[in-house]
Parts: structure tokens; C-alpha cells; sequence
């Protein structure tokens, strides 16, 4: 800590009272974010230790017939995440570098600027004014453009790669930029553009950056409610096409406890926030090896 | 080939560059043109007389106005339970914290950070349900217990704002304080949290906004489309964002869907402000320690 040299008399004097609040913030904090975990991992684990049919480890939901399985809503969850990665992990890397290398040397133009506050404005963005523009702009130009209901994976997968992207773009920006700076000076002597800069000697030295944005922007997809219970056409089976209705196990939640069947069902409810949470806390973990931002 | 490669690269980067802005731009703008004529007070009361709907003699059927209030309780309720433990991590974080503690307390709260919403809805859910086969039978969700939850999810926004801000006060005023012989939690409560005030003030409005716009937390914990005004802490409530989710999958006439697109906009403006609000809290927060300092 920067006070570390500094010697300040610990402890005995007025104000110490103070302290104790803050330890007392600190542990309600936790307390909280224990009692979280515990209690999602405790909920989840009967459905664990039931197994056998009609449990959530199968690939048929059917809660008519008493089955509960919720393998499609894994597989949409994490096919959703990795398909909306690829676009929204490009348009990230290339509108950062582009925000990042002025063509003019030096300082960013008043449009770089426009775009760069723009981005700013995509993280305040509520998801879920996304998906009402998304269910009357998008997904009649997918129903004209390529057929079907308009509402599938292509579509909830497009929004969720725009999500990411501000995530994406933040992360990158805050990774490459004091790399691309130590640089600049000694490039631009050598006659090279920033742009060039970035391209051959920033990004291929930066993979722990692309990575951590990468993973965090599939953490947010993966994570995200709204839009895929608004676009995505929710039909708990495994989708066959781009084009075809699918179900995340975000979505699935929502539905559940919405439609309230009860008993059964919401052991599955149970185990999808589980695999979601394990899920995450897999994001992060790999994130702080990585050593990028959370 | 690779001169190839990078000339791909950069058409790509310009390609993006354009092609970003003007999908957000398009969403928002047809957002604007089909929301923006909808604002105004027939909007918010619908056909109920305005002065009586705010004082609560007449309920307002067709209008935004329970959603609104609503909203404001629920991001009051969630400021007032997440600010304490929010900031007083951020405070501990950054300098109380032995170095292991903050591995793992920084850890832990990283981890919450990356949490789906939805998580802490559900964590709701799971508190009612025990509640129900515990102590207390007849335990049903409502505006505290969502509340409570949304104050989870902003937390971690509140501890990283205090913390940076609290990093963020000069050296030089470290090193005065400890020449003045203050003791540390004096310099802490007499010097560096007032230095800090403006960027916690800062992150605080974030998680404001953070609490108004999301929807996954209170869809498990006790909103419903037509609650009217929220009767109490206990109570049943309506909120903007979850009735965007509803019109738009529920709507019965083209009158309903234009409320959609007013209730969008609505939103849509006051995250926005709330963001620029905070960035403005921020910037003067910096300005003022750099030209100081």
C-alpha cells in the first residue's frame, strides 16, 4: 500500500469506534455474498444426489410427462455465449483499435471522441430497452430476410454480441493502451503508424488482454436474461439451425418461476442457477489468472 | 502476406467504426422517433387526473406512473442497504486490508461482480421458500426482498467506485496527516473520506443506475404487471423496466405498445443521464486532486 512508508500510529486514539463500522461493513458484505453462495449450492444439491430419469440431467424437458431435463438449456446457454463471442470479440478488438490509432498522429478527432463516449453510453444501455428495440426492428427484418419466426438463436445472438461489445472494447482499451503507449514513441521514429503498431507488435504480444475480453464478454452473454427471453423464441429443445427457436438456461429460469409449476420443476430451477454460478466463477477465476480486469 | 493481413485488419477496424455506431444509433433513434412523441403527462396517468394519481386517491390503470414509483422505491431501498457494506468494503479494501485479505475479499467481490442477475433473483426466490418451510409460512416476495437482492448485485459497483476513489487521494495528503500525528482512522474519517466523497457520490449514482435498469433480479422477487402503487415494504410492486418486458410480449392494442416505446425511452433517457451524472461526479473528482496535488 502507497502509505506503507508512512508511519501512522496504529490504533489507541479517538475515531477508533470508526473502525469497528467499517469491519462491520465488511463482514455484513460477506455474510451476504456467503449466505449467496451457500444457499444456491444447498438448494441444488437433492437434484444432485436424486439422479436417475426424468431428473435435470436429461435432454428432454417435458414437465407434462415429468420430465425435467435441462441439458438443451446448457447446451443453448453456452452455444448462445461462444456464437455471440466470435462477432462481438471482432467488432470489439477492431473498434478499440480503431478508437486507439488516430490516423492523424496524435490527438483523437471529434468523431473518435463521438464513438468513444458512444461506447461509454452502450454500458448504461438497459438490456432490456435492447431487446424491446430488438423484438420490433430486428426480428421482423430476420422474419422478412431469412424466414422463420424472426425470434431464434441468429437473433438473440446478434443483440448479445452488441451487449458484450461495450465489455469487450473497455477491457481491451485498458489492456492494450499503456502497451501500445510505451511503444508509440520508438514506432513513430521508425516511420510506423499506430495502427501498424498495434497490428504487428501490440496485439500478438497481448493474448492474456484478448483472452480475458474474450471470456468476459462470453461471461456476460452466458449471463444475460433479457434477451434471450425476448428474442430467442424459447422452445426448450436443442436448436437444429441458426434459424431455429432455442431456450438459454437463463431464460428457462425466468419462465419457470413465472409459469410456477412447482415440485420438480424447480429442482431444475435449482440446478440451472448452480451451473450458472459455476459457470461464472469459472469466468472470473480465469479472469484473475489472466490478470485482466473483472 | 502479412502486409495483406494488416490491410484486411485495418478495413475491418474503419468497417467497425462505422458499422457500430450506426447499429446502436438506428436502435436508439427508432426508440426516439416512436417514443419520444409519447412523453408527457398522459403517459405517465393515462387517463387519470394527474394531482389525484400522485397523491394516491385514484389508481392509474393505463398510465407508467405505479411503474415509476416503483422504480424510485426500489432504487431507494437498494442505495440505503447497499451503500454501507458497498462503501465500507471499497474503505477497507483500500486501506485496511492486510495484502492476503485483499486477495481474497477482492476476489470474492470480483466474483460477485461477474454474477448473473439473475443469480440474485433466484438467491431471492430460495430466501422466501426457506423462510416459508421455516419460521415464517405465509413469507411472499415483495419490494424489500428485491431490494435487498439488487443491493447484492450493486455492490460490488459501490466497492470498486470507494475503493478507487479512496486510491485515488494524494500522497501528499497521506503525508501530511501522518505529520500532523492523526491517528489512522482520524485521517480516515477527517481527511481522506471527505477528499473521496465526490467519487463515491460518483459510483453510487452508477449503481443507481445499475438498479433501475436491471429486470432479471425483480422478475423472481415480487414484481407483477399490475400491482398498482406499492403498498408497503412488504408489498407487491410494479417497476419500468419489467413493464417493458411485459408489453412487449403481452400487448393487446397499438395503444399498450406505444407506452412500450414511451416506457423504452423513458428508461432509456434516465440511464443515460444517471451515467453522465456520474462521469461528471467523477471528472470534477479527479480535476480537483490533480490540480492540488
Amino acid at each position: 500500500m502507497r502509505n506503507a512508508e508512512v508511519s501512522i500510529r496504529p490504533g489507541g486514539r479517538s475515531g477508533e469506534a470508526g473502525l469497528a463500522v467499517i469491519r462491520l461493513a465488511v463482514a455484513l458484505a460477506m455474510a451476504g455474498m456467503v449466505l449467496l453462495f451457500l444457499m444456491v449450492v444447498a438448494f441444488a444439491l437433492p437434484a444432485f444426489v436424486q439422479g436417475g430419469g426424468g431428473g435435470p440431467f436429461s435432454w428432454s424437458w417435458a414437465p407434462g410427462r415429468g420430465e425435467f431435463g435441462i441439458l438443451p438449456m446448457v447446451a443453448g446457454s453456452l452455444l448462445a455465449g461462444t456464437l455471440a463471442v466470435v462477432p462481438g470479440w471482432i467488432m470489439g478488438l477492431c473498434l478499440c483499435c480503431w478508437l486507439m490509432a488516430p490516423e492523424c498522429a496524435g490527438r483523437p478527432g471529434p468523431w473518435r471522441t463521438l464513438v468513444g463516449a458512444l461506447v461509454r453510453v452502450m454500458t448504461a444501455i438497459p438490456t432490456v430497452v435492447y431487446g424491446f428495440a430488438a423484438v420490433f426492428l430486428l426480428a421482423p427484418v430476420i422474419r422478412t430476410g431469412l424466414g422463420g419466426s424472426g425470434f431464434s438463436c441468429l437473433t438473440a445472438v446478434i443483440m448479445l454480441s452488441v451487449l458484450m461489445l461495450p465489455t469487450v472494447v473497455l477491457v481491451l482499451q485498458a489492456g492494450l493502451g499503456p502497451r501500445l503507449d510505451a511503444v508509440a514513441l520508438t514506432g513513430a521514429a521508425m516511420g510506423l503508424s499506430r495502427m501498424e503498431l498495434l497490428w504487428h507488435l501490440v496485439i500478438p504480444a497481448s493474448r492474456g488482454t484478448l483472452i480475458s475480453a474474450a471470456v468476459l464478454g462470453f461471461g456476460r452473454a452466458v449471463g444475460d436474461t433479457m434477451l434471450p427471453l425476448m428474442l430467442a423464441g424459447n422452445a426448450p429443445v436443442m436448436p437444429s439451425s441458426l434459424l431455429s427457436s432455442m431456450r438459454t438456461l437463463t431464460a428457462h429460469m425466468a419462465l419457470v418461476t413465472s409459469n410456477e409449476v412447482g415440485g420438480a420443476a424447480y429442482d431444475s430451477l435449482f440446478m440451472a442457477g448452480l451451473l450458472l454460478l459455476v459457470i461464472n466463477g469459472a469466468v472470473s477465476l480465469v479472469i484473475r489468472r489472466l490478470g485482466g480486469r473483472a | 502476406m502479412r502486409r495483406f493481413s494488416f490491410l484486411v485488419f485495418r478495413a475491418l477496424c474503419t468497417l467497425c467504426a462505422v458499422l457500430v455506431p450506426c447499429l446502436v444509433l438506428v436502435l436508439m433513434g427508432y426508440l426516439f422517433r416512436r417514443g419520444l412523441p409519447e412523453l408527457g403527462l398522459d403517459l405517465l396517468f393515462g387517463r387519470a387526473d394527474p394531482l389525484d394519481a400522485v397523491l394516491g386517491r385514484v389508481p392509474v390503470w393505463d398510465g407508467l406512473w405505479p411503474a415509476c414509483v416503483g422504480t424510485f422505491w426500489l432504487v431507494v431501498l437498494t442505495v440505503l442497504l447497499a451503500v454501507f457494506p458497498g462503501v465500507g468494503c471499497g474503505i477497507y479494501l483500500s486501506e485496511l486490508a492486510s495484502p492476503r485479505q485483499k486477495r481474497i475479499l477482492g476476489a470474492a467481490v470480483d466474483m460477485l461482480a461477474g454474477m448473473p442477475s439473475i443469480v440474485m433473483g433466484l438467491f431471492g426466490f430460495m430466501l422466501i421458500l426457506l423462510l416459508r418451510r421455516t419460521v415464517l409460512p405465509d413469507a411472499n416476495t415483495g419490494l424489500l426482498l428485491a431490494a435487498g437482492c439488487l443491493a447484492l448485485l450493486v455492490l460490488p459497483v459501490l466497492t470498486a467506485s470507494a475503493r478507487e476513489a479512496m486510491a485515488a487521494v494524494p500522497d501528499s495528503l497521506r503525508l501530511a496527516a501522518a505529520a500532523c500525528g492523526f491517528s489512522r482512522a482520524q485521517a480516515l474519517f477527517h481527511l481522506f473520506l471527505p477528499a473521496a466523497a465526490r467519487g463515491i457520490l460518483g459510483g453510487v449514482v452508477l449503481a443507481v443506475g445499475r438498479a433501475a435498469e436491471d429486470t432479471a433480479v425483480i422478475l423472481f422477487t415480487g414484481v407483477v404487471a399490475n400491482a398498482g402503487l406499492p403498498s408497503g415494504l412488504l408489498g407487491k410492486f410494479e417497476a419500468l423496466s419489467f413493464d417493458i418486458y411485459y408489453i412487449s410480449s403481452q400487448y393487446q392494442d397499438q395503444q399498450e405498445l406505444l407506452r412500450g416505446f414511451g416506457a423504452a425511452t423513458l428508461l432509456l433517457v434516465i440511464s443515460c443521464l444517471l451515467l453522465a451524472a456520474a462521469r461528471v461526479l467523477e471528472r470534477g473528482f479527479r480535476k480537483k486532486w490533480q490540480t492540488k496535488a
